[in-house]
């Protein structure tokens, strides 16, 4: 480099410049990126969650933006989370259809696990899926439809269906199958869903009521 | 250097994952299949070869205080750049990496290369040696992320299409056996250690094999290098 000797000042004022010029390319070359790529991660994050919905929905027909006409809610008890969770209204010729939450089964064997339910306007299950969780692999992990379709039991039951007392594994004296050596997983997403349909029952008017204001 | 002895230093002899053992931790944690093995070598090759040829063409006029920093900046701002590309149009495989994308900036390799190499070569050897130990990396990404696959699932590029788009329902893998046959070990994390402790271990005793036998592994070698 400089074979002849700077002075120190003058070598710590060219040491920042030249940071701060790489500083600036750096980000010149990740606001470019961005720029040209946002409206496609848009676009894949939209597709992304409406095929979701999809799986959830079993089919029911809907004309209305799910995205687009979504609620906001908040009950740690019976969604199991502190978090405010959203629910996604899916209408077709301005009828409800179905009613999209993600609510948590916070005692899964290993942490939360995150589950997307579709509910019909009488209440009845139109479907479920474990959206992501952390479960062991090969034991835990049958509440993913990819590995079995234990989750699909749930599908046209309601909160009184089997009542209350009885939305529970098997092994509890409740009316769902568990799975040997994944009984905590098992009563983990059986809890939830419980009380998720608790938590329809109670506040189903709010829950389908028209969207208050048109969203932009 | 010569650009043969660059690619041998890369794919065997300094291999970053045998040898060097450099970036073991995402390594380690994100082959569980050919796919995603497949996938995380690929861009871990990509901003290599990026971050080699930049380093290259700045590295001699920079301060030596900051050279480091400015390494560091050029990473993080190329590997941003590739995690958004693969979320723009590789949104599934971009969800399969995971954390481990972002990650790169982190990766010893990408920086130890970027230091080490590239900051005092000309820009065609720097590229070569990002291609070579980016080549190097990926190819133990992929064996090792076969190896569990096969024995952990049965299958083999189960998960391929996540890079290489789906078409319909068509399915790149093959199942040679039946998913619950599979051994659980292998896709945990110490499967992750045992299997890579085996291929260190035919590393060295490859190793061992051509300084006991020097004078004929040496013909060997080159009888190699020009098949």
């Amino acid at each position: 480099m400089a074979a002849s000797p700077e002075r120190p000042a003058r070598r710590a004022v060219r040491a920042a410049v030249v940071l701060a010029t790489a500083a600036i390319a750096a980000f010149g070359l990740v606001a470019v990126v961005h720029e040209v790529t946002r409206d496609r991660i848009a676009a894949t994050e939209r597709a992304r969650e409406l095929a979701r919905f999809d799986q959830v929905l079993a089919g029911r027909p809907h004309d209305n933006d799910l995205l687009a006409d979504a609620l906001t809610l908040r009950d740690p008890e019976l969604l199991g989370t502190t978090a405010a969770i959203t629910a996604y209204r899916a209408r077709f010729h301005g009828r409800p259809v179905a009613v999209v939450l993600e609510p948590v089964a916070p005692d899964g064997y290993a942490g939360a696990i995150r589950l997307l339910i579709a509910i019909a306007p009488d209440g009845t299950v139109l479907g479920v899926r474990a959206v992501s969780h952390r479960e062991t692999p090969g034991l835990g992990d049958f509440i993913d439809t990819r590995k079995a379709d234990w989750i699909e039991q749930f599908t046209g039951r309601w909160a009184g269906n089997p009542e209350t007392a009885r939305w529970r594994v098997r092994k509890d004296g409740g009316d769902f199958d568990q799975y040997t050596g994944a009984t905590i997983t098992s009563r983990a997403v059986v809890g939830a869903v419980g009380r998720t349909l608790e938590f329809f029952a109670r506040h189903r008017d709010e829950l389908l009521a028209a969207p208050a204001t048109i969203q932009p | 250097m010569t650009p043969a002895a660059i690619l041998r230093a890369g794919f065997r002899d300094q291999n970053p994952g045998l040898v060097q053992m450099l970036g073991l931790c995402p390594l380690l944690a994100v082959s569980t299949s050919l796919g995603s093995g497949l996938g995380l070598g690929l861009a871990t090759l990509a901003v290599l070869v990026a971050s080699n040829g930049l380093v290259s063409l700045l590295g001699r006029s920079l301060p030596a205080e900051i050279r480091i920093a400015v390494f560091v900046l050029l990473i993080a701002a190329l590997v941003t750049a590739v995690e958004l590309a693969l979320s723009a149009w590789l949104p599934e495989l971009h969800s399969a990496l995971g954390i481990f994308l972002p990650l790169i900036v982190t990766n010893c390799l990408v920086l130890a290369r970027a230091e080490a190499f590239a900051s005092r070569q000309p820009i065609g050897n720097a590229l070569l040696d990002g291609f070579a130990m980016g080549g190097g990396f990926l190819l133990v990404l992929v064996v090792l992320g076969s190896v569990r696959e096969v024995l952990g699932r049965g299958s083999l590029g189960g998960d391929l299409h996540v890079l290489l788009g789906s078409g319909g329902s068509t399915s790149w893998g093959l199942q040679l056996f039946g998913e619950q046959h599979g051994l659980l070990l292998a896709l945990l994390p110490p499967g992750a250690f045992i299997l890579l402790g085996l291929g260190l271990a035919w590393r060295q005793a490859r190793k061992a094999a051509a300084s006991a036998f020097g004078p004929a592994v040496t013909r060997g070698t080159t009888r190699e290098a020009t098949s």
